[in-house]
C-alpha cells in the first residue's frame, strides 16, 4: 500500500518536473529520473533518521532542508554519505547528539540519486549530483 | 453605650473581618489556564503554564515551599543550566535566578543539598532552610568522568540511605561493530557494558568520585531518562529506551510496521547486580518475550539465552520515557497513589508510520506493582490533531516530572521550553 501510495506520488511529482521542464532554462537542472530513484533511496537509508520531511529530529538528527552542507560543497556532501560522522560535528550552529554510519556500501548510482534527490526536496533546489563525481570522491577517499 | 458596643458591635466586626479573610484565603491557590494550557486531562483536573523558558527544561523539582529547580538541557550564548523560579499563590513562576555553566538533565534534592549533573558530571549545592541555594558558583563536585555521547543524559535519584544512582546511557543504537549501520552485527561480547549502559551507584557526599568509587548496580539498560526511587518497596525503578532500527539494519526480518511498534520501552524494577540484556536482546510486548537481538544471532523470534530480568510493564516501542514518577500526593483521587506518572517525550524511531508517545501516562500501582492497564492521562502537548509525521511538527514534549508538596503535578517541556502544572481542581 505504501509502496503504491509513493509510487503514485513519484509519478505526480515526475509528471510535475517534466512539465516543469518543457523548456529547460537552468544548466545542470536535475533529472526526474534520478530524483525518482533517489526517492527510493531516501526511504531506505536515511528517512528513519532525517524523517519523512526532511525536518530531522531536534538535538538528535538534523535536518535535510537548506543547510549549507546540502547547499554547498559537492564533495563535501559526497563524503558525508561515504564517511557519515563518525564524531559530532555542529551543523550550521546546532549540535545533534545522534551518530549517522557511513553508508559506503551504496552503490555510486544510489548516493547519487539520494543527493540528487535530496537536493531537490525539502524545499531545496540545486543541480543534480552523478555517479561520476560519487566515484571521484570515493577514490579519493582516505 | 459602652457596653453595647462591645458586645454587638465588636463581635460582628470580627466575625465581618474573619469572613473576608476567609473568602481571600479560599481564592489563595493555583488557578487552572482558561484552556488548561491546552492539555486534554481527565474529568477534575486542570492546568496551567507556570512559565515559558525561553530555554529546555528537563528535569525539575519543587521545593517545600512551592519554588522550582529545573535543568536545562543546553547552555548557549551565556545562558545557564539551571533556572530557579519562585512561583506566586496563583502559581505563576517568576526568574528568580539561573547558574551553572553546564547542559545536563540531572536535578534532585535531598536534605540539604540541591543535586544537578551535567553530562558527565555530578554537582551539589548546599541550601538553607529555604531551600536557596547558598553558593551557586561553587558547588561541590560529587562525581566526574562519565561516559556520554548520542545518549548523554545522567537522570539522579537517592535511595533512603546516602546513596545517589546514576544513568549512564550508551553511546551506541544496538553495540554493532558498525553503530547504526546496515547489516552490521553485534560485537562480540560487547565492550561498551563496562563503563555505560546501566546505573551506577555513588555516594552523596564523597567528591571527585570516579568509576573505581561507584559501583555498577544493575546493566544490560540501554538508556535510562526517566526513573525514580519507589517508597513502597524500598526499590529503584527505571523506564528503559529501547533500541531504534530494527528494520532500516535489518530489512529482511522486520516489516517497517514491525519496526515501528518493537521493541518495547520497558519499565523495570530493579536490584543490585540484575542485567535487562541490552545489547543482547529486546523485549517484544506483542509476542510477550524476551527476543535474541538481530545482532547477536536472532532472526525476530529466537528467544534470548541468559540471565536477563523480565520488565514489570512494557509499552509501544519509540515513545521515549524521558520522566518517571511515583505520585506519594494528596491532592489527587485515590487511584493515582502509588502509582506511576511516566512523560513520554515522543517517537521519532516509527517513521515512516505515524510517530506515538508525546504524552503522560499513568501506570496504576498495587502493592508496589504496575496493576492493571496504562491509561494515557494528560495528551495534548503536541498541539497536533492529525497524526504526527515528523517530531518537528510537534509543538511541545514533555520530559521531566516532579510533585509539589500541595500534590500538583508539574511537567517541563524541552522543546518549546514550557513548565506545566496539572492540579485536581474538582472539590
Ligand atoms: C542513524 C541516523 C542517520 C541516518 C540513517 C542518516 N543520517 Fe544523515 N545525519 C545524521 C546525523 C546525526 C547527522 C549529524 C551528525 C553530526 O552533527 O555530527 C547527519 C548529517 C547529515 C548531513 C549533513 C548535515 C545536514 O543536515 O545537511 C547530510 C547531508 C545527511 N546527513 C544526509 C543523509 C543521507 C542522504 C542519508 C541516507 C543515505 C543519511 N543522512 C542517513 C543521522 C543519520
Amino acid at each position: 500500500m505504501n509502496r503504491v501510495l509513493t509510487a503514485l506520488l513519484l509519478l505526480a511529482s515526475i509528471s510535475f518536473c517534466v512539465s516543469a521542464q518543457t523548456k529547460p532554462k537552468t544548466v545542470g537542472a536535475a533529472p526526474a529520473a534520478s530524483i525518482a530513484r533517489g526517492a527510493l533511496v531516501y526511504k531506505q537509508y536515511c528517512l528513519a533518521c532525517h524523517q519523512i520531511d526532511g525536518g530531522g529530529v531536534p538535538n538528535m538528527n538534523p535536518p535535510l532542508s537548506k543547510t549549507t552542507w546540502i547547499s554547498g560543497d559537492k564533495t563535501r556532501l559526497i563524503k558525508v554519505v561515504l564517511n557519515g560522522f563518525p564524531a559530532p560535528v555542529d551543523i550550521d550552529g546546532e549540535s545533534y547528539t545522534n551518530v549517522m554510519a557511513p553508508h559506503n556500501f551504496l552503490k555510486d548510482q544510489d548516493i547519487a540519486d539520494v543527493l540528487t534527490y535530496v537536493r531537490n526536496s525539502f524545499g531545496n533546489k540545486g543541480s543534480a549530483i552523478t555517479a561520476a563525481s560519487v566515484k571521484a570522491v570515493r577514490a579519493k577517499n582516505k | 453605650m459602652k457596653t453595647k458596643l462591645i458586645k454587638y458591635i465588636v463581635p460582628a466586626v470580627l466575625i465581618a473581618a474573619s469572613v473576608s479573610l476567609y473568602a481571600i484565603k479560599s481564592n489563595v491557590g493555583p488557578v487552572a489556564d482558561k484552556d488548561n494550557a491546552g492539555l486534554k486531562l481527565p474529568e477534575g483536573f486542570g492546568a496551567l503554564v507556570v512559565a515559558e523558558t525561553g530555554a529546555q527544561p528537563r528535569h525539575i523539582v519543587v521545593t517545600p515551599q512551592g519554588n522550582i529547580y529545573v535543568k536545562m538541557f543546553r547552555v548557549r550564548n551565556g545562558s545557564k543550566g539551571i533556572y530557579y523560579y519562585k512561583t506566586d499563590a496563583a502559581g505563576k513562576g517568576t526568574l528568580s535566578k539561573s547558574f551553572g555553566d553546564y547542559p545536563g538533565t540531572g536535578m534532585n534534592l535531598k536534605d540539604d543539598y540541591l543535586y544537578a549533573s551535567s553530562n558527565t558530571e555530578v554537582f551539589r549545592y548546599k541550601i538553607d532552610a529555604n531551600k536557596e541555594v547558598l553558593d551557586a558558583d561553587h558547588p561541590e563536585r560529587i562525581i566526574t568522568g562519565l561516559k556520554t555521547g548520542q545518549h548523554e543524559s545522567k537522570s539522579i535519584v537517592f535511595d533512603n540511605l546516602d546513596d545517589i544512582y546514576v544513568n549512564i546511557g550508551v553511546n551506541s543504537n544496538s553495540c554493532q561493530v558498525k553503530d547504526r549501520q546496515f547489516a552490521s552485527m553485534g560485537i562480540p561480547g560487547c565492550p561498551l557494558l563496562d563503563s555505560a549502559a546501566g546505573i551506577w551507584r555513588f555516594k552523596i557526599n564523597k567528591p571527585n568520585q570516579t568509576y573505581k568509587d561507584g559501583i555498577r548496580y544493575a546493566t544490560g539498560l540501554r538508556n535510562v531518562v526517566g526513573l525514580d526511587w519507589n517508597q513502597q518497596n524500598n526499590q529503584l525503578f527505571v523506564m528503559q529506551h529501547g533500541r531504534d532500527q530494527l528494520h532500516s539494519i535489518f530489512p529482511d526480518m522486520y516489516t517497517e510496521k514491525q519496526s515501528a511498534e518493537l521493541p518495547a520501552e520497558c519499565m523495570y524494577a530493579l536490584k543490585q547486580g540484575d542485567n535487562a540484556g541490552w545489547p543482547y536482546m529486546y523485549y517484544d510486548q506483542i509476542q510477550h518475550k524476551k527476543i535474541m537481538a538481530p545482532e547477536y544471532g536472532g532472526d525476530s523470534k529466537k528467544e534470548a539465552v541468559g540471565n536477563f530480568i523480565d520488565p514489570v510493564a512494557a509499552y509501544p516501542g519509540h515513545m521515549a520515557p524521558d520522566g518517571l514518577l511515583f505520585y506519594t500526593g494528596n491532592m489527587f483521587p485515590e487511584k493515582y497513589k502509588n502509582g506511576a506518572f511516566i512523560a513520554f517525550h515522543g517517537s521519532w524511531n516509527r517513521a515512516p508510520e505515524p510517530q506515538k508517545g508525546y504524552f503522560l501516562v499513568f501506570q496504576p500501582f498495587k502493592n508496589g506493582k504496575p496493576f492493571g492497564d496504562w491509561e494515557v492521562f494528560a495528551d495534548g502537548f503536541s498541539a497536533m490533531t492529525t497524526d504526527i509525521k515528523s517530531p518537528n511538527e510537534a509543538v511541545h514534549r514533555p520530559c521531566g516530572l516532579a510533585q509539589g508538596p500541595d500534590g500538583s503535578l508539574y511537567v517541563t517541556d524541552d522543546h518549546h521550553g514550557t513548565i506545566y502544572r496539572i492540579i485536581y481542581t474538582k472539590k
